[in-house]
C-alpha cells in the first residue's frame, strides 16, 4: 500500500493517476489503421479497418469487430454496406455507422442490424465529408459536414429532424477543425478557418473571438469540448491552448506547449465539480495534459492509442493496454497523500495498527478524536473506497470505515451499507466477463436501473436478476422486467419448436406480477411466429389484453371469444367494429349469431344507428318473430302515410306466419283492419280516430252517438259480449244517456248482470236510474245493489227473505245514528227470526 | 321489532358522495371560465343528492338545462353535457354541435359520461363528425347511498339491458362499483351468489381486485360478507302489491331517488312538497317497514304523543318555556309538519286504494301465490282488461298468473293477449313479445300441463324449443318453478288468519303475512347456519344452479364476528322496499346488519314499464 501514490502525477495542487482497467488486454487490429469508437459509460468498442486509406480493390470488404471494454470479442462481421465515414454509439449503445452517402446503419451490440435512415437529399448528393456523433439530453444526435462545406445535423436520431444549418459566405475550404456545441438547449456548431472562428445555429452564424488571445494567433487546429458541454479549448497554430468557457466569453487559462503540429486527438478529461478542468492532447507517442498549472504532465506511450472521455476522466485505449486516466478524487488524495494527516487517512492507518495488534492504533484513533474528525474520518474512508478500483484497498479502506464506526454512536449506517452494495454490484460488472467498467461516479450517472437496461442489452439475465434481487428493486420494476426481456428474447431462437419455448417461459416467469404475455406475444409475432404468439397469449390471465393482438395477427374469431370472456363489452364491440370492416356481411353475421353477447351489443347499436342492418340480421337468421316485431315497430315509428303503415303491418304478418305465430299474424291482420276502418272514418267525419285502440275506438264512436258504426266494430272484430256491454254502458252513463242505457238494458239478457248498471249509475251519481235495475241483479246480489243505492230498507227485506245472517250484518254496519231506527230494529228482528230456526 | 342489542354498526357511506362530488368539481374545473350545463334527465334528481346547483354555481355553471331535443338557446361559449352513456344522449349533443356549426357558431364543448363512457358512444361521435369537437371525460360516479343502509347505482336501464336484451355493458360497471366498496370498506371475507349475471359480475369483480390488490391498504374491514342476487331468480315478488307503508308509498307516489312528491291531495293545498324519505326523517323511520294496516294506529298514537309534548307548555316558567323553545320546538314543528304529511299520505293511499277494491285485488293476489282458484282469478284478470281499469295492474296480474303456474295455458293466452289488445292498443303485441322473452309472462307449450313441466325440469334449460343461443339467454331462467320452490322453501305460511300483522312473526309480513319474499328467503336461507348451498341443491336447480359461495379469507372468528354480520346484499336488476324491508326485518331478529346495494329500486310498475316499447 505503499505504493498507492506510485502512479499519481501532481498537477497544481491535485494529482492525476493512470491505471490499467484490465490487465489482459489485447486488441487484433491496427488502431492507427481503424475506425474506432466506443461508448462512454464503459461502453462496448467497434472498431473497422479503415479502407480509405488503403488501395481500394472492389472485393475488399471491410470488417466491423465490436469488443466489450473487458476486451472480448463480441461480434466480428463483414461489412457488407457503403463506405462507412465514421462510427460511433448511441446512448443506448446502438452502433451507428455513416457512410459517406449519408445513410446511416444501426445494429445493436451484437451486430444485428436495426435499421438505417439518411440524413438528407442533400448530404446524399455532396457526400459526407466528415461526420460527429455526439450525445445530449435529448438523445444521441448526428452532425455531418458535405462536400459543399455545409452541416446537416438531427438532435436525436430517435426522433429524427434534419436541420441544415446556414451557409458561411467565403468559406471555400472545409474548416480546420470544428465541434458539436449545446447551448441554452440549442444544438450548435463552432468551426474554425484559420483564424476566424464561428458559431452556428439553426437560422444563423455569428463570429466570435475568444478573448485573451495574442495578436500572434495566426489559426485554430483543434477544438474540444467537455463531456458536459461546458468547456471548451482551442488549440492555436502557434501551439498554445486557450481554455475556457464553452460561451467563449471567459478565459480560463493559456497553455503554451511548443508544439507547432495540431494534436491528433484533442479532449476534456474532468472530474465533475473539479476546479481545475484540463485538457489531454496526443501527439505520436506523447500524451500531454494541461491545465490551470505551471506545470504539464507528460506520458510517453508505446503505441497509437484512442481516447475516450468519460465524465470523470479519459479512458485510453491502445492494442495492447486499456487505461483510465483521471484526477485522483478528493477522498483519496486526502487518505493516500504522502504524509496526509486528514481523518480518514490517520483511521486508516489505526485500523492497519489495530490488525496488527499493536497499540499505536489507539494513539491514532485519540488523535482524530481529540480534533472530533471521527465522523468525518470514516465519511471519507467510505467515499475513497467507492473510488478505489482494487477490491483490496476497497476492503481495507470500508474496514477502516466499519472500525471507526464502533468509536462513534449512533453513526447512520446507510452510507456504509449503500456504499458495500455498490461496490459489491461495480465489482461484479467490471468483471471481465461482463466488462463494463464503470467508475463510483459514472455509475452513479447512469443509476442502477439503467445499468440494469445494459446489462439486459447484453442479454446478461441472470446477473441482472441477481442485482435486482441484492439491490432490493421491486419485482415489478426489476426481476418481471428482466424475465420479460428474457422471453423476448427467448422467442427469437428460431430453432426451438413453439411448444418448448412457450412451456420454458411459462415455467420461468410463471405468475410473477407485472409479466405482460401479450407484449411477449407480441414480440414472437414481430418476428413472423404467429403461432407461438397463440400459445403465449394462452398464459396472459387479462383476457383483455390478449385481444388487440389476437385482431392484429387477424385472429378476430379468437378475439371476439376473449372480448368476450374479459367481460369488457367495450372491447367486445372493438372486435365487433373490427370484424365489421374485415369480413363480407354474410360472415359477419354469421359469427355474430354465435356469439350472443356481441350479437346483442351490435343489435343495441344498430337500433339506433343502422335500422336497416337489424333486420338484415334477422333476415339472415331466419329470425321471422323478431322481424316481424320489426316491421310492426317501424310500421309506428317511420312511417306516416296510412299506406306505408298498413304495408309495414302486412310485412309483419307475413313474418308472422313464417314463424308460425298465427295468433299474432291474426291480431295484425285486425289492426290493419281497424287501420282502414279509422282511416275512413275519419275521412268522413273529418276527426281522428288512428291510433286509437278498439275499445277506445268503440267508445268513441258511441260517445258520439255513432251507435251503428259501434254495432259494425263490435261485430266485424267479434267483440266479445261482456267487453262490449261494459264499454257501452260506461260510455252511455259517461254521456248521460239514460234513455239509450235502458233500452240496452232491454235489448237483451245482459251477459255481466245487471249490478254493472246499478254501479255505473251510482258511479255518475244517478240513483235515481239506479234503482231501475237494482230489480234485476241477481239474488246473490241483490242486496249489494239496495245498499248501493242507499235504500236500506229494500236492502233489509231481501236480505230478510234470503235469511242470510251475514248481508243483515253488512247492512247494520252500513247503519249510521242518522239512519231511520226502524231498520236497525227490523236487522235485528229478522236475525233473531234466523237464529231461531 | 327492536333490534338485537348485539347488532353491529353500519359503515359511514356518506364518502362515497364526497369522492363524486369531488371528482364532478374536478371535471368541472377541467373547462375553466363560465358554461352552461346540460344534465340528462334521469341524472338530474341524482345530481342533485351529490351536488346542489350553489356548489355547481360556485363552480363558473351559469345556467342548468335539462339536456332535451329542443335546440340550444344557452349563449355560454362554452357547454358542458352530463350524460349516460346512452347513443340517443350522445346523438343529442351532436345535433347541438352540428346546429352550431351550421350557425358557425363557435364553442366548446365537454361531455360527462357517467358512470363511465362507451367506446359505442365514441363511435357514434365519430359517425356525427363530431369527435374532434368534444373533450370527453368520465365522471366514476357509480354508488349513490339514499340512505343509511341502502345505496343504489340509480341504472334502471339495466334490468331491461341485461334481462331483455342480453347486453352485458353494465356488467363491468356493477363490479367497478363493488370494487369501490371493497376498497373502501372491505376486504369482504365471504361472498355468495346466485344468478348468471351475479356469477358473471362476481368474476368481473374478481379480476378487479386481483389486478389491483397491491394497492390496497391492509384495513379493518366495516363489512364482511356479500350476497349477489339476480332480479330474474324472483320475478314474483316484484310483482306482488306492497303493503309496507314504504313500498306503498312508491307504489303510489313513485320514490325518486329517496325523495317523493308529495302532491296537493296529500299536502291540502295547492302546494306540492317534495319530502325526502330516509331515516333522519323521524316519523318516517318509524312506518317505513310496518304494515299498512298499523301505520294509522301508529301516526295517531304520535299525534297524541306530540299533543302531550306540545301540552307540556302549560304550567312552564319563563326560563323552562324558554328553553322549550329553543330546544325543543323546532324538532316538534319538524315533526308535526312530516307527521301531518304522513297522515295525509295515508289518507290518500286508503282513497285510490279502496275505489280499486284493493282487498278484492289482495285477495286474489294471494290465491295466485297459493295457487288457488286459478280460474276465478283469470275471469276476475279479464274483466279486468274489459273494464280497462289499469294497463298496468292487469298486466302485472298476468304476469304473477304466469309466473306462478309456469306460463298460461294457451286459450288463456291468447284471449287475454286479444283483449289485452283491444283495450290498450295493438302496438302491446311487441310488450307481450318482450314479456315472453324476459320470461315474465309465458304460454305454456302445448301439451304440456303443470305436472309434465316439473317431471322435465331438469332438461328444461336444453329445452329444444329453446334452441336459438340468442333465446337461450333470456330464457335460461325462464321457466318459473314457483310452486315447487314455494313448497320447499314454506313460502306460503299456513293458515292467514292467525297473522298478527301488529307482531310479525317472519318475513311474510310485508305481504300481510301471505308470502315470504323468495329472494329474501334464499339469502337467510344461505346466510343461517350453513353459510353455504349445501342443502339446497334442489332449491338451486330449480333456478338454474348458477350459485356459488366463496370464502374470500380467512378471518380470525373472534375478533370480527360483529364485521362478519354486515351483509352486503347486491340486487342486480333492482330491488323492492318491500324486500328491503324483509331483509331489514330478519336483520333485526338475527342481529345482521343489510346493506343494500341495488341497480335501482324498482317495484311492478316500474319493471312492466322499462318493458313498454317506449319510443311508440
Amino acid at each position: 500500500m505503499a505504493f498507492v501514490t506510485a502512479n499519481w502525477n501532481p498537477l497544481g495542487d491535485v494529482f492525476y493517476r493512470k491505471f490499467a482497467l484490465y490487465s489482459e488486454w489485447k486488441l487484433k487490429e491496427d488502431i492507427s489503421n481503424s475506425l474506432i469508437a466506443a461508448a462512454p459509460y464503459g461502453g462496448p468498442i467497434a472498431l473497422m479497418t479503415n479502407e480509405s486509406r488503403k488501395e481500394r480493390s472492389p472485393s475488399f470488404r471491410p470488417v466491423m469487430e465490436i469488443y466489450s471494454s473487458s476486451g472480448n470479442r463480441i461480434v466480428s462481421f463483414p461489412w457488407k454496406s457503403g463506405i462507412v465515414v465514421h462510427i460511433g454509439w448511441t446512448t443506448n449503445e446502438d452502433l451507428l455507422c455513416i457512410q459517406d452517402d449519408g445513410t446511416v446503419l444501426i445494429h445493436n451490440i451484437f451486430g444485428t442490424f436495426k435499421r438505417h435512415f439518411s440524413m438528407g437529399n442533400e448530404v446524399l448528393q455532396n457526400r459526407v465529408m466528415e461526420a460527429k456523433v455526439f450525445h445530449s439530453a435529448y438523445g444521441s444526435g448526428i452532425a455531418i459536414l458535405t462536400g459543399a462545406f455545409r452541416f446537416t445535423l438531427a438532435t436525436n436520431i430517435d426522433d429524427l429532424k434534419l436541420r441544415r444549418f446556414p451557409e458561411i459566405p467565403g468559406l471555400k475550404c472545409p474548416p480546420t477543425c470544428w465541434a458539436v456545441l449545446m447551448e441554452d438547449r440549442q444544438t450548435k456548431i463552432i468551426l474554425a478557418t484559420g483564424k476566424d472562428l464561428y458559431v452556428l445555429d439553426n437560422a444563423s452564424y455569428k463570429s466570435v473571438s475568444p478573448p485573451g488571445l495574442g495578436p500572434q494567433v495566426g489559426g485554430f487546429t483543434q477544438i474540444a469540448i467537455s463531456f458536459n458541454y461546458k468547456w471548451l479549448a482551442l488549440f492555436t497554430d502557434t501551439g498554445s491552448i486557450w481554455l475556457g468557457y464553452s460561451s467563449l466569453k471567459d478565459m480560463l487559462c493559456m497553455v503554451d506547449t511548443n508544439f507547432q503540429t495540431a494534436p491528433k486527438q484533442f479532449v476534456w478529461c474532468n472530474r465533475p465539480k473539479s476546479s481545475n478542468p484540463t485538457v489531454i492532447g496526443i501527439w505520436d507517442k506523447l500524451l500531454f495534459i494541461a491545465g490551470r498549472a505551471e506545470e504539464t504532465i507528460k506520458f510517453y506511450l508505446d503505441e497509437d492509442v484512442h481516447l475516450v472521455p468519460e465524465i470523470d476522466g479519459v479512458r485510453i485505449i491502445s492494442s495492447n493496454t486499456h487505461e483510465f486516466l483521471h484526477e485522483v478524487p478528493p477522498a483519496c488524495q486526502d487518505i493516500f497523500k504522502i504524509a496526509s494527516m486528514a481523518p480518514g487517512a490517520l483511521l486508516l492507518e489505526a485500523h492497519k495498527e489495530y490488525e496488527k495488534e499493536s497499540q499505536k492504533a489507539d494513539e491514532y484513533l485519540r488523535e482524530i478524536k481529540e480534533q472530533n474528525l471521527l465522523y468525518e474520518a470514516v465519511e471519507q474512508c467510505i467515499e475513497a473506497a467507492g473510488n478505489e478500483y482494487e477490491p483490496q484497498m476497497q476492503k481495507a479502506l470500508l474496514r477502516a470505515a466499519s472500525f471507526g464506526k464502533c468509536f462513534i454512536s449512533n453513526f447512520p449506517p446507510d452510507t456504509f451499507v449503500k456504499m458495500a452494495r455498490d461496490l459489491r454490484v461495480l465489482n461484479a460488472i467490471r468483471d471481465y466477463a461482463v466488462g463494463i467498467p464503470l467508475s463510483y461516479p459514472q455509475y452513479k450517472q447512469l443509476t442502477i436501473e439503467i445499468l440494469i437496461d445494459r446489462l439486459i442489452l447484453r442479454k446478461l439475465y441472470p446477473l441482472a436478476i441477481k442485482i435486482c434481487e441484492y439491490m432490493k428493486i421491486s419485482e415489478f420494476q426489476g426481476a418481471s422486467r428482466i424475465l420479460a426481456h428474457w422471453a423476448c428474447y427467448k422467442v427469437q431462437q428460431k430453432e426451438e419448436p413453439d411448444d418448448s419455448i412457450a412451456r420454458a417461459i411459462n415455467h420461468k416467469l410463471g405468475d410473477t406480477p407485472g409479466i405482460s404475455y401479450s407484449e411477449i406475444a407480441a414480440k414472437a409475432y414481430d418476428c413472423g411466429r404467429t403461432e407461438l404468439g397463440i400459445k403465449l397469449l394462452e398464459y396472459e390471465p387479462r383476457s383483455g389484453e390478449q385481444v388487440p393482438l389476437l385482431l392484429k395477427m387477424k385472429r378476430s374469431q379468437l378475439a371476439l371469444l376473449k372480448a368476450i370472456e374479459s367481460g369488457d363489452t367495450d372491447l367486445v364491440y372493438t372486435v365487433v367494429a373490427h370484424l365489421k370492416n374485415e369480413m363480407n356481411r354474410g360472415d359477419f353475421f354469421m359469427t355474430l349469431q354465435n356469439q350472443p353477447v356481441a350479437l346483442s351489443l351490435y343489435r343495441q347499436f344498430c337500433k339506433h344507428q343502422e335500422p336497416e342492418t337489424l333486420k338484415d340480421l334477422f333476415n339472415q337468421d331466419d329470425n321471422h318473430q323478431e322481424l316481424g316485431n320489426f316491421y310492426v315497430r317501424s310500421s309506428y315509428c317511420n312511417e306516416t302515410t296510412i299506406e306505408g303503415r298498413v304495408a309495414n303491418l302486412q310485412s309483419a304478418v307475413d313474418e308472422y306466419n313464417k314463424a308460425k305465430h298465427e295468433i299474432a299474424a291474426k291480431m295484425t291482420e285486425d289492426q290493419i283492419k281497424l287501420l282502414r276502418y279509422q282511416y275512413r272514418l275519419q275521412k268522413e267525419v273529418g276527426k281522428t280516430y288512428l291510433d286509437l285502440s278498439l275499445h277506445d275506438t268503440v267508445s268513441t264512436l258511441l260517445l258520439e252517438s255513432k251507435h251503428k258504426q259501434a254495432e259494425q266494430l263490435y261485430k266485424d272484430f267479434k267483440i266479445p259480449d261482456k267487453r262490449f256491454w261494459w264499454l257501452k254502458i260506461a260510455a252511455l252513463a259517461e254521456k248521460g244517456d239514460w234513455e239509450e242505457l235502458e233500452k240496452f238494458s232491454k235489448s237483451k239478457k245482459s251477459p255481466i248482470g245487471y249490478m254493472p248498471f246499478v254501479e255505473i249509475c251510482v258511479k255518475h251519481h244517478n240513483k235515481y236510474e239506479a234503482k231501475k235495475y237494482v230489480a234485476k241483479v241477481n239474488p246473490e246480489q241483490k242486496v249489494k245493489g239496495h245498499i248501493i243505492v242507499g235504500d236500506l230498507e229494500q236492502a233489509v227485506e231481501v236480505a230478510t227473505e234470503r235469511k242470510n245472517e251475514s248481508e243483515l250484518n253488512t247492512i247494520l254496519s252500513k247503519c249510521t245514528p242518522a239512519t231511520d231506527q226502524r231498520i236497525v230494529e227490523k236487522i235485528n228482528a229478522a236475525k233473531t227470526q234466523i237464529l231461531k230456526k | 321489532m327492536a333490534a338485537r342489542k348485539d347488532a353491529p354498526s353500519l359503515p359511514d357511506f356518506d364518502v362515497l358522495k364526497r369522492l363524486a362530488r369531488d371528482q364532478l368539481v374536478y371535471l368541472l374545473e377541467q373547462l375553466p371560465g363560465k358554461k352552461d350545463l346540460f344534465i340528462e334527465a334521469d341524472l338530474m334528481s341524482p345530481l342533485d343528492r351529490i351536488a346542489n346547483v350553489s356548489i355547481l354555481k360556485q363552480h363558473d355553471v351559469e345556467k342548468l338545462y335539462k339536456l332535451d331535443n329542443k335546440p340550444v338557446v344557452g349563449v355560454s361559449d362554452q357547454l358542458c353535457f352530463l350524460v349516460r352513456p346512452r347513443i340517443s344522449s350522445v346523438k343529442h349533443v351532436a345535433e347541438i354541435v352540428n346546429a352550431d356549426k351550421a350557425d358557425g357558431r363557435l364553442r366548446k364543448y365537454k361531455i360527462i359520461f357517467t358512470p363511465q363512457k362507451f367506446y359505442m358512444c365514441e363511435t357514434v361521435l365519430e359517425e356525427e363528425g363530431i369527435f374532434g369537437d368534444v373533450t370527453i371525460d368520465d365522471w366514476d360516479f357509480y354508488l349513490l347511498p339514499l340512505d343509511d343502509d341502502l345505496i343504489s347505482m340509480e341504472l334502471p336501464e339495466f334490468f331491461r339491458d341485461y334481462f331483455l336484451e342480453g347486453d352485458h355493458r353494465w356488467m363491468c360497471t356493477v363490479a367497478k362499483a363493488l370494487h369501490v366498496l371493497h376498497s373502501l370498506f372491505g376486504p369482504f371475507s365471504k361472498t355468495y351468489g346466485i344468478g348468471r349475471c351475479a356469477k358473471m359480475t362476481y368474476q368481473l369483480w374478481k379480476e378487479i381486485v386481483e389486478n389491483t390488490e397491491s394497492e390496497i391498504k391492509p384495513r379493518q374491514a366495516e363489512i364482511g360478507q356479500v350476497f349477489f342476487i339476480d332480479r330474474d331468480v324472483d320475478y314474483v315478488t316484484p310483482m306482488c302489491s306492497q303493503v309496507v307503508y314504504e313500498g306503498l308509498v312508491d307504489d303510489v307516489f313513485r320514490i325518486k331517488c329517496g325523495s317523493v312528491d308529495f302532491g296537493s291531495e296529500v299536502t291540502s293545498s295547492e302546494k306540492s312538497v317534495k319530502v325526502l324519505l330516509n331515516s333522519h326523517d323521524k316519523v318516517f323511520k318509524e312506518i317505513r317497514n310496518e304494515h299498512f294496516s298499523n301505520v294509522f294506529g301508529f301516526l295517531s298514537q304520535k299525534a297524541r304523543r306530540l299533543q302531550m309534548q306540545y301540552d307540556k307548555r302549560q304550567g312552564m316558567d319563563i326560563k323552562q318555556m324558554k328553553d322549550f323553545v329553543s330546544q325543543e320546538l323546532k324538532s316538534l314543528k319538524q315533526e308535526h309538519r312530516l307527521l301531518s304529511l304522513h297522515i295525509g299520505a295515508c289518507e290518500s293511499i286508503m282513497k285510490k286504494k279502496t275505489k280499486q277494491d284493493f282487498q278484492e285485488l289482495l285477495k286474489s293476489e294471494h290465491a295466485l301465490l297459493e295457487g288457488f282458484e286459478i280460474r276465478e282469478s283469470t275471469t276476475c284478470i279479464e274483466e279486468h282488461i274489459n273494464r280497462q281499469i289499469s294497463p298496468f295492474e292487469s298486466l302485472r296480474l298476468m304476469c304473477l298468473l304466469s309466473l306462478t303456474e309456469n306460463g298460461l295455458i294457451s286459450k288463456d293466452y291468447r284471449s287475454l293477449k286479444t283483449q289485452y289488445l283491444q283495450s290498450y292498443g295493438y302496438e302491446h303485441i311487441l310488450t307481450f313479445a318482450n314479456l315472453k322473452q324476459i320470461g315474465l309472462l309465458t304460454e305454456q307449450q302445448s301439451g304440456e300441463t303443470l305436472t309434465a313441466v316439473e317431471s322435465t325440469m331438469g332438461k328444461l334449460v336444453t329445452d329444444k324449443a329453446v334452441g336459438k343461443l340468442t333465446d337461450a339467454f333470456s330464457s335460461l331462467a325462464r321457466k318459473s318453478h314457483f310452486r315447487a320452490l314455494s313448497k320447499r322453501l314454506n313460502l306460503i305460511p299456513r293458515s292467514v288468519e292467525e297473522y298478527d300483522l301488529k307482531v310479525p312473526r317472519d318475513m311474510a309480513y310485508v305481504f300481510s303475512g301471505a308470502y315470504i319474499p323468495l329472494s329474501c328467503k334464499i339469502i337467510e336461507q344461505v346466510l343461517e347456519d350453513r353459510e353455504s348451498w349445501a342443502g339446497m341443491e334442489e332449491v338451486s336447480r330449480l333456478l338454474n344452479s348458477n350459485q356459488f359461495a366463496t370464502i374470500e379469507r380467512s378471518v380470525d372468528p373472534a375478533s370480527s364476528s360483529s364485521v362478519q354480520r354486515v351483509i352486503l346484499v347486491l340486487f342486480l336488476g333492482g330491488c323492492t322496499f318491500s324486500e328491503i324491508a324483509a331483509l331489514r326485518f330478519l336483520g333485526k331478529e338475527k342481529g345482521y346488519r343489510f346493506v343494500f346495494v341495488t341497480t335501482a329500486i324498482t317495484n311492478s310498475f316500474r319493471m312492466l314499464e322499462s318493458l313498454f316499447e317506449t319510443h311508440l
